[in-house]
């Protein structure tokens, strides 16, 4: 297990680098980037700038200084919000995000696994349609559509919850959590059917039923485990989405996260926050697929030995 | 694997022998799937409406008429007006052909890279299998809504890029799907005899291993559009995607969202229209799962 973490922990510095170049190669070929130096950008923002990157240098000694700042935690500083680092801006919008982030990802659980099994229970019956339609409408109502409906609807129509905001008025989280867990509630939903349908009919659970054991117990002890794997699985993915997912909910309600600092960077074009926060969102993201990789071999030993193989 | 689904194996056999083709045969089953059929009908329409547009728009979609401002609907403007008084019905259905475009083309670009990759690596196998496999592992790990957004930052909000870059990358999951379908159809004997008969590997290939996977292409394609026409949607939404005076779902959206409070309609109608072809589309792809591939489970 130990050799298998480790294993994945050396796949993911490879995918950091290309990540760290790509965007680097996509910055420096940018009209007006950083790193060419012909942008009316503040007087002090390019000093900072010639300073950290040493401008006049050719690109792979910038790449190098840019890499060794990185390494540092160091993003230099930002383009717009003059006098400001990139990274204190990601440190700022940091715990909003990840906050939105749990919350969602709580919502998306509980009611994606609990529609899930119910629905796995009585498969094609109508205990098995309703929840399995919601999880379709979840599916297809995106984000962006679903956050102003439901910000029409309670918040201006029914006045029941804030508009807009984040921690300023009590019940402003609510909003925002439900828009970005639903979704993900939906795909759970439909994955935890899936896998619990599987498990049910398996020998052991039949003969968990033949002992007389009620159906709460065989799902709580004997069934869920197996039959979460696909839940597991689409983790990695699912919170990677949850970041994406973020920038919209951020901007819906305005709140002051990494996801509208992303957004508002690449509508300002300041490079070096975009730089900065592609990189760290992508260190996330790669983390989490590591994560949800250890996880999901964790709970499935048969798959520790060729835990290479694609799906 | 359930009693049920043995019969339908064995129905298919049947079928086979008593002349239907595998095609007919799967056409009959979609057919009797009325959430499918309704899908197909609606995705149809749609691609019907969009490619008439220019002919039959009710009205031009850069045509302001300041005086009338926003209007509910009305019999002249069926699904209103926006605030510059232009016909909502005909922005939704210009918007249409950006998005549908998008939503089609992109999934060609995925379609086309992931069934020649997922091929290749699963019919050569071995060293090649594992390096082309282990270069999808390693893509899958990029965080592409990100480069996507970066990219049109970078090199301006280019419709034809937008979907270069989406087609770029939803080949991967294609590719992971034919490489999984090869596998298995590379055991098959008439692939064995293929081989024997000296056949050209290029030939093998192109007349024997992809045709058996169409099956399942023809699925996950279905189910790319919706993904692709979302993408496309979320970047107008962020305003990083399609640009005025072009206009997408994404974009009427996000024009619906500033305004909703006065003039809801202008985000209830591009917001129905959007989730109607996703649910259709969709539907139909799960449709078509059960009418090709009557094995798979539904997830």
């Amino acid at each position: 297990m130990l050799k298998f973490i480790l294993k994945r922990l050396l796949q993911a510095i490879p995918v950091l680098l290309i990540v760290i170049t790509i965007t680097f190669a996509l910055i420096h070929a940018a009209p007006g980037g950083p790193f060419s130096a012909e942008r009316a950008v503040p007087p002090e923002v390019i000093e900072a700038l010639n300073a950290q990157y040493n401008l006049d240098d050719p690109a792979y000694v910038q790449y190098f200084i840019y890499l060794k700042n990185i390494v540092r935690g160091d993003f230099g500083p930002s383009f717009k919000y003059t006098g400001r680092s990139v990274t204190e801006i990601i440190a700022a919008g940091m715990p909003v995000t990840f906050e939105l982030g749990f919350y969602a990802i709580m919502i998306a659980l509980t009611l994606g696994i609990s529609a899930g099994v119910i629905a796995s229970l009585k498969p094609n019956t109508i205990q098995d349609y309703i929840p399995m339609s919601l999880a379709m409408t979840g599916i297809c109502l995106p984000t962006f559509v679903l956050g102003p409906m439901m910000v029409l609807v309670f918040a201006i129509w029914l006045d029941w919850l804030p508009v807009s905001g984040w921690g300023y008025i009590p019940g402003d989280k609510i909003l925002p959590a439900l828009t970005l867990g639903f979704a993900y509630a939906a795909y759970i939903a439909r994955l935890s059917r899936g896998g619990m349908l599987e498990i049910l009919s398996q020998d052991f659970i039949r003969t968990a039923r033949a002992k007389g054991l009620k159906t709460a117990t065989i799902v709580t002890r004997h069934a869920l485990r197996g039959g979460m794997q696909p839940v597991v699985s689409f983790m990695g993915p699912a919170l990677a989405g949850l970041l994406s997912g973020s920038f919209v909910v951020e901007t819906i309600f305005q709140i002051p996260g990494m996801g509208r600092y992303f957004v508002q960077a690449a509508f300002n074009r300041d490079y070096t926050l975009i730089l900065g926060t592609t990189v760290f969102f992508a260190s996330l993201i790669i983390l989490f697929n590591l994560l949800a990789d250890i996880v999901t071999v964790w709970l499935n030993p048969r798959l520790r030995d060729n835990s290479n193989s694609g799906n | 694997m359930s009693g049920s689904e043995e019969q339908a194996t064995i129905k298919d056999l049947d079928s086979v022998e008593s002349g239907t083709s595998l095609w007919q045969d799967a056409w009959n089953r979609l057919k009797k799937n009325r959430l499918a059929m309704f899908g197909l009908c609606v995705v149809s329409f749609m691609i019907i409406i969009a490619l008439l547009t220019p002919w039959i728009a009710p009205y031009s979609y850069f045509e302001q008429n300041l005086d009338l401002g926003a209007t509910p609907p009305d019999a002249d403007h069926w699904l209103g007006t926006d605030t510059l008084g232009r016909d909502l019905l005909t922005r939704i259905m210009y918007g249409s052909r950006i998005s549908l475009m998008v939503g089609f083309l992109a999934t060609a670009v995925a379609l086309t890279i992931g069934v020649l990759w997922g091929t290749v690596s699963g019919f050569f196998g071995g060293r090649v299998d594992a390096f082309m496999m282990r270069t999808v592992d390693i893509l899958y790990a990029l965080p592409f809504t990100i480069f996507i957004i970066l990219l049109m930052v970078v090199f301006g909000r280019n419709i034809l890029l937008l979907f270069m870059a989406i087609g770029a990358v939803e080949w991967l999951t294609m590719a992971r799907i034919v490489r999984g379908q090869v596998l298995s159809i590379r055991q098959q004997e008439y692939i064995d005899a293929a081989i024997t008969m000296g056949l050209p590997k290029a030939q093998i290939m192109w007349r024997h291993v992809i045709p058996n996977t169409l099956g399942t292409i023809i699925i996950y394609a279905t189910l790319t559009i919706p993904n692709v026409i979302l993408l496309e949607s979320f970047l107008s939404f962020l305003g990083l995607g399609v640009q005025p005076p072009q206009s997408s779902w994404g974009l009427l959206i996000s024009y619906g969202v500033e305004t909703m409070e006065e003039y809801p309609w202008l985000l209830f109608f591009p917001a129905l229209v959007l989730s109607l072809t996703l649910f259709s589309l969709n539907f139909l792809g799960d449709g078509l799962r059960d009418a090709l591939d009557p094995k798979a489970s539904r997830d």
